[in-house]
């Protein structure tokens, strides 16, 4: 590697955008480099010294009424409240529709409170100090740390070769339940991956949900319920599912 | 500093607004506001932030956000379901893009032309940035408060203010970058790199006491 290639990707470095092979190669280079090693000294202090919180703005609340005005009235949080209103008065509705609505309802509100769950233990693991409970990048030290700690038999798989980095595993509570967490990284991002057993042992596709900004893919395969959450975009936690799925499905049958 | 005293103000197309209120009576028309609002609401702040930096003043920087979220929910259909940051990135430099030509046809919102070079003829394999760097500055970077590195970055030109400001603020992939900007990953990492150097050096010129 010369330096001038060099200059270049130790910015990638930098950035996390390199895969191991490329970040080893460049990392050989800068250390044996007088040019170029004072360039990622430099270069890594000034991403450390960026205030990068504080250099975000916060939109003006006007602005926000502004864009929402813009946007037809959706009454979508007191869905419930009207539906009951709507089953006392005995309007329109049949009863027998109004009792499925009501269930309906009953359940979105049930999943809303489960996902808030999930995002809050999301948030905790990031702010208490507190994101792995066994802190290895080896998927079979994870894996055996679970037994006895909660019901089921987690699978861990090591992505760091995808771009996904095992940092570890959590015992986690959510709804009153021992759950198990395996926590990745991604560039400087954390993903919990819930674990639980799941309702049925139907497999359902990855579906997409926010809350409170995190994203969170939530999925079932093999009676096991997984939720996926981060604060990267939606995107990239559906390439961490995919490749999720597929470093576990083949292994599964064993 | 970021609120310049001139105001011209953006001259935008309210009236698109309100023709989109008038037809959205019926319930497809709301499953897809409720669906633009659940996705692209959360992320005001980010493209807020962006135009503040990309437009430097305060009053231009709220009007281009409007205009941007009025656009994308008209295009929300065309939106493939892949980040929806990025595109709301895209849409909002369009609209910068838009309102620069239209105060004037000499000044463009970004010069392709200003990295020295065009963008189509790169490829991986020549060095992307042959310009010899002054190595940075030796010394320590002295801390400094936030509204004066707000400052220094603002004072970069357009490219390279655009790239750090998505990368370090806004924290997209340099994929994400290069689909936002519409230019090829290795200028992005090139207009990166410079963008950095250039900032050291300010941040280490600047005058004052550390804080």
């Amino acid at each position: 590697m010369t330096c001038n290639e060099a200059e270049i990707l130790l910015h990638a470095l930098l950035d996390g955008e390199l895969d191991a092979g490329h970040a080893h190669q460049v990392e050989a280079h800068v250390e044996n480099c007088l040019r170029c090693a004072p360039q990622l000294r430099a270069y890594r202090e000034l991403q450390q010294a960026m205030p990068v919180a504080q250099l975000h703005f916060t939109a003006p609340a006007s602005l926000r009424q502004r864009i929402e005005k813009t946007l037809p009235a959706s009454p979508r949080v007191s869905n419930r409240r009207s539906v009951l209103k709507g089953f006392v008065m005995g309007t329109a509705l049949s009863t027998a529709m109004a009792a499925g609505l009501v269930i309906a309802v009953f359940r979105t509100d049930q999943d809303q409170r489960l996902l808030g769950e999930i995002t809050s233990a999301h948030v905790r693991s990031l702010q208490a100090n507190h994101l792995t409970d066994v802190q290895t990048s080896d998927q079979h030290t994870v894996k055996p740390w679970f037994n006895g700690k909660v019901d089921i038999a987690p699978p861990v798989v090591d992505l760091t070769a995808k771009g996904f980095t095992l940092l570890g595993g959590r015992l986690d509570y959510i709804d009153g339940q021992a759950v198990a967490s395996i926590v990745y990284r991604r560039r400087t991002h954390v993903i919990n991956l819930f674990v639980t057993q799941g309702g049925s042992s139907e497999s359902h596709e990855a579906r997409l949900q926010t809350m409170q900004g995190y994203n969170i893919r939530r999925w079932t395969a093999q009676g096991l319920q997984f939720f996926a959450v981060s604060d990267i975009n939606g995107e990239e936690l559906q390439e961490f599912v995919d490749k999720f799925e597929a470093a576990f499905q083949p292994a599964s049958g064993t | 500093m970021l609120d310049r005293p001139q105001r011209q103000g953006l001259a935008l197309p309210w009236k698109a607004g309100d023709d989109m209120m008038a037809a959205n009576g019926g319930d497809a028309h709301q499953g897809k506001a409720r669906r633009f609002r659940d996705a692209a609401l959360p992320h005001l702040d980010d493209v807020y932030t962006l135009a503040r930096y990309l437009l430097r003043d305060t009053a231009d920087a709220e009007d281009a956000v409007q205009e941007c979220y009025l656009r994308a929910l008209r295009y929300f259909d065309t939106f493939r379901g892949t980040g929806i940051k990025p595109w709301l990135f895209a849409i909002l430099r369009n609209v910068c893009r838009d309102e620069f030509a239209r105060r004037s046809g000499v000044v463009h919102y970004i010069d392709q032309s200003f990295d020295g070079e065009t963008d189509e003829d790169k490829d991986a394999v020549r060095p992307l940035w042959q310009e010899p760097q002054e190595s940075p500055e030796t010394e320590m970077l002295h801390q400094r408060d936030a509204e004066t590195i707000r400052r220094l970055v603002a004072e970069l030109p357009d490219p390279f203010r655009e790239a750090i400001v998505l990368r370090e603020i806004n924290d997209l992939s340099y994929r994400e970058i290069a689909d936002v900007v519409g230019v090829p990953v290795g200028t992005v990492m090139s207009r990166l790199a410079r963008a950095r150097s250039m900032l050291r050096k300010a941040w280490t010129a600047e005058e004052g006491p550390p804080t």
